[in-house]
């Protein structure tokens, strides 16, 4: 990395070097078995520099030349976009623990036994459901190396299982599934098999909602399938400073409820997404989104950062190791609230709970939308879940629906691996169902 | 365009093989022997990749990167292991312990469709090669699609992301089968952001080429378009839920195709579920006497198709419904070896870090003989949806969302509306498509995920079609 570094400096004023291993194995279960172990290891290795005031980028996962991949660089900044910061420089970075030795000295039998765990206590219930879904570990390893004497490194470790149950009556499938994962020892797996298991229970019986509109309560699942992206893109810096996030120029206002609170955090501990630093080498904090409704800070790096006139977030990723630095969300966390799913699902005359939707996220994200046909969800009337709903969608936009009264459970939990929340009653979602002539 | 197949442009060249390597290719010979395991396959992948993006006025990004890796797949007694590596000198490591997680995950007995080992190369050379194409040309034709959208009047922002790459697979596989192919792919979106007041409005158009750069070097027409859609959509109304007859374009109605039904043709959803087995038996009526659904990875020049799959199976035409009734479906080999039915070359890997899986490569409905006036005459209120956002599937229930959508009132198209998201059910939604138009076209944007494996380049396409009854999703 330092012969790259010194390399790049022949030709650029300033440069980059950010390099990327990891290790991980993986264990898929298909039909309720075993079926594949996998194994994967790789390295990535990209520079940026800046040469005449531009940025210039290359990265190569296996093999390279250092000098091939100066010259890719090189090649770019003729055409790269203005270099409005400096590298930052050396510093010491204290940051929660990332790495669980207990995690890499896993063996393979035991992520085996874990799924397996998870499929029995299914299919010892619902002997007719088929699972599907993987548990896997991995352990790898950052470290940057900039021109401003930076030089951080960090390790990581990481575990997730997950597990998808579908179950088949006629023509009717009923797709039920969690997933829990960790940066250490040990998630508990239980949590995959008690989900499914009521998430079976109350899909028992099919009901219908006829098109209109109604409060919806939003599992924690719920609200990381319908509500996650949009927030993530109306707080990106890029569509902050291109003006094409509907909460652009409005820091500081009283956007949302007061009921809502909302932080990106990646300094917590034990967390897959946690890390010292950002894709850059700056210090990671953590971000207030929504304070009490109020539009909080929007998620920055040092380019996007200074041209919009605003610092880094230390918001700085990459989609992956091969790509340019972006800003990015690490975990979303949304405040606690004081009220139980069960007294949410009382205050319910006629509604729906959704768990799971498809099609979210293909509407326009910009503007805040969401939506999609309910893969499950089920119907409440009279505050009691009287069965599942099929064939029906649901539509909204968060910014609207999200102002509105909003009432937060106190049932937080991570979902996804990127989100923590409580379950979310959200009043005057749009349902649409079909027609009940069949 | 012209689907009728014609192969002069999609070169497969067997024999002498056109690529370096001969020492790359001994050492993997060399590592499939003395495994112990069934089955044994090698893929050794390089790629080169140009990315080029812009967002409002400026240039966000020009980047380059190379990524070259490998992997390896054993099979014993039915169980799989899997090692994928960047270091080439793993490669023998990797076999080991491939073949090592096979043992332990080996179940029951499989037996993979015989084959006689062969050796081939194939080679797809564009008529404009994109990896021969300067980036200093592809920045100045991006910079005035860009400059086109952002002097359109009420834009705010634009979205332009371009990819291409150039990718060299050798294959070997344990029986003997040697493959080389080198596939190029190209990929462009182009996005106008509108914006008034608190209104945010896209619109977007996505391409693709199997890395022919000629396919998007006359988009001015098309950028200028998105531009006043994305400004038009500012005034749109949003459609009121419901369930309505909906026709759709050539586009959108690829999109339904493949989520409406293409995944559900992929065996690996069936083949251990048996219920699905049940639901999907070779016969069963799903349509109208005139709806044909094929997939087809040897049309020219389709982003889906491919002369190998990432099995070495070679890639063909798999009809998956004729005149209403499903008659064939998608396979890999061990699907095929499991239900017992025709190998259909569709195992396919986004790259050398996954496994294949059974994958959709061109997927389309055959053209009827409905015009679309026809097709809109006696539709008294509907909705006309062209364009598309994306797509998503249970197998029994899915998603489509259009790009841009308008009220069809007495037979006619009318006001245009905010983009719409439909939903429909398999075992319902294909028998209510009562009317196929004659102009099949396909889409060759964006890209297909499934299994934690996207984009992966698929094309999809249609004709018009008419459902009689679709449900929208409104405010």
């Amino acid at each position: 990395m330092e012969r790259l570094l010194d390399l790049a400096l022949q030709q650029a004023s300033s440069a980059e070097v950010f390099e990327a291993s990891s290790e991980s194995a993986v264990v898929h279960f298909e039909a309720n078995k075993l079926k594949q172990l996998e194994n994967r290891q790789s390295t990535t290795v990209a520079l940026r520099i800046v040469r005449d005031g531009r940025i210039g980028f290359a990265a190569a996962s296996g093999a390279h030349e250092p000098d091939k991949l100066v010259d890719m660089a090189v090649e770019t900044s003729s055409y790269g976009a203005e270099a409005l910061f400096d590298f930052p420089g050396s510093s010491v970075l204290m940051g929660p623990k990332t790495y669980d030795s207990r995690i890499v000295e896993l063996e393979t039998d035991a992520l085996i036994e874990m799924g397996t765990d998870v499929i029995e206590r299914v299919t010892s219930a619902y002997a007719d459901v088929q699972c599907e879904g993987l548990v896997s570990i991995s352990a790898g390893m950052v470290r940057i190396l900039n021109s401003s004497g930076l030089d951080v490194s960090s390790r990581k470790t990481s575990i997730g299982a997950m597990m998808e149950g579908v179950r088949i009556s006629g023509t009717d499938m009923l797709f039920v599934g969690d997933s829990v994962s960790s940066g250490e020892l040990l998630p508990d797996v239980r949590l995959i098999a008690d989900t499914m298991l009521a998430q079976l229970a109350r899909a028992a019986e099919l009901a219908h909602i006829e098109t209109g509109t109604y409060p919806v309560l939003f599992t924690p699942h719920g609200v990381d399938v319908a509500l996650l992206l949009p927030l993530a893109v109306a707080y990106n810096g890029k569509n902050v400073l291109e003006k094409s996030s509907r909460l652009a120029g409005r820091q500081g206002e009283q956007v949302f409820t007061p009921a809502l609170s909302l932080w990106d955090d990646a300094t917590l501990e034990g967390r897959p997404t946690t890390s010292p630093f950002d894709a850059e080498g700056i210090a990671s904090r953590r971000v207030p989104l929504i304070e009490a409704g109020v539009v909080g800070e929007f998620l920055f790096d040092l380019q996007t950062g200074a041209e919009a006139g605003m610092a880094t977030t230390g918001s700085g990723r990459r989609a992956d190791a091969r790509s340019q630095v972006r800003p990015g969300m690490s975990a979303f966390v949304v405040g606690e609230g004081d009220t139980s799913f069960g007294q949410m699902l009382s205050s319910i005359e006629e509604g729906l709970v959704v768990e799971e939707l498809i099609g979210a996220g293909q509407g326009n994200l910009l503007s805040g939308d969401f939506g999609g046909n309910v893969l499950l969800g089920y119907k409440v009337e009279r505050g009691k879940i009287v069965g599942r709903v099929k064939d029906t969608m649901i539509s909204g936009n968060i910014i609207d629906a999200l102002s509105r009264n909003v009432v937060i459970g106190n049932d937080t939990r991570w979902v996804g691996g990127n989100l923590r929340t409580p379950s979310l009653l959200c009043d005057g979602i749009s349902v649409s169902s079909k027609g009940g002539d069949e | 365009m012209s689907l009728c197949p014609s192969l002069e442009r999609w070169g497969t060249i067997i024999g002498p093989r056109p690529f370096p390597g001969v020492l790359m290719r001994d050492r993997i010979t060399e590592a499939l022997q003395n495994h112990g395991a069934d089955y044994v396959e090698v893929r050794y992948e390089e790629r080169t990749t140009t990315r080029v993006s812009y967002r409002g006025r400026k240039l966000e990004d020009a980047s380059l990167s190379s990524d070259s890796g490998g992997c390896v797949r054993a099979l014993v007694d039915g169980g799989w292991g899997f090692a994928s590596f960047n270091d080439f000198e793993a490669l023998e490591e990797s076999v080991a312990r491939a073949a090592d997680d096979a043992r332990m995950s080996a179940g029951e007995a499989l037996s993979l469709p015989e084959r006689e080992p062969f050796e081939a190369s194939a080679v797809s050379m564009p008529a404009r090669n994109v990896n021969d194409v300067s980036l200093d040309e592809k920045v100045s034709l991006l910079s005035e699609f860009n400059d086109i959208i952002m002097s359109s009047p009420r834009i705010q922002s634009s979205s332009i992301n371009y990819g291409d790459s150039g990718r060299m697979v050798r294959f070997a596989a344990s029986d003997g089968t040697y493959i080389e192919q080198k596939v190029p792919d190209l990929s462009l979106r182009l996005t106008a952001i509108a914006r008034d007041g608190e209104e945010v409005q896209q619109a977007g158009v996505s391409l693709g080429s199997v890395g022919d750069f000629g396919a998007v070097q006359s988009l001015h027409d098309q950028a200028q378009d998105v531009a006043r859609r994305a400004a038009a959509l500012l005034d749109a109304p949003n459609v009121k839920g419901g369930e309505y007859t909906v026709v759709l374009d050539p586009i959108l109605a690829g999109v339904f195709v493949h989520e409406a039904f293409g995944h559900l043709s992929e065996a690996d959803l069936v083949y251990q579920n048996p219920q699905m087995r049940e639901l999907m038996w070779l016969g069963r009526k799903f349509g109208s006497q005139n709806l044909n659904i094929v997939d087809d990875a040897t049309l020219p020049w389709l982003r889906g198709s491919y002369a190998y799959d990432d099995e070495g199976t070679p890639g063909q035409r798999t009809y998956l419904i004729r005149e209403g009734e499903l008659v064939g479906r998608l396979h890999s080999l061990e699907t095929a070896a499991r239900m017992d039915e025709e190998i259909s070359g569709n195992a396919r890997a986004i790259s050398y870090r996954h496994s294949p899986i059974v994958r959709m490569s061109n997927t389309f409905i055959e053209p009827g003989g409905v015009s679309l006036q026809d097709m809109l005459a006696d539709i008294k209120e509907g909705v006309y949806v062209k364009d598309w956002y994306g797509g998503q599937t249970s197998m029994e229930m899915f998603t489509f969302s259009g790009g841009e959508a308008y009220m069809i009132r007495d037979g006619q198209i009318a006001e245009m509306l905010r983009p719409v998201v439909l939903t429909g059910n398999v075992f319902t939604t294909l028998e209510r498509i009562d009317a196929i138009g004659d102009d099949l076209d396909m889409n060759q944007g964006g890209g297909c995920g499934k299994g934690g494996q996207s984009p992966l380049p698929v094309s999809n396409g249609s004709p018009h079609i008419r459902i009689s009854r679709c449900i929208v999703g409104g405010k």
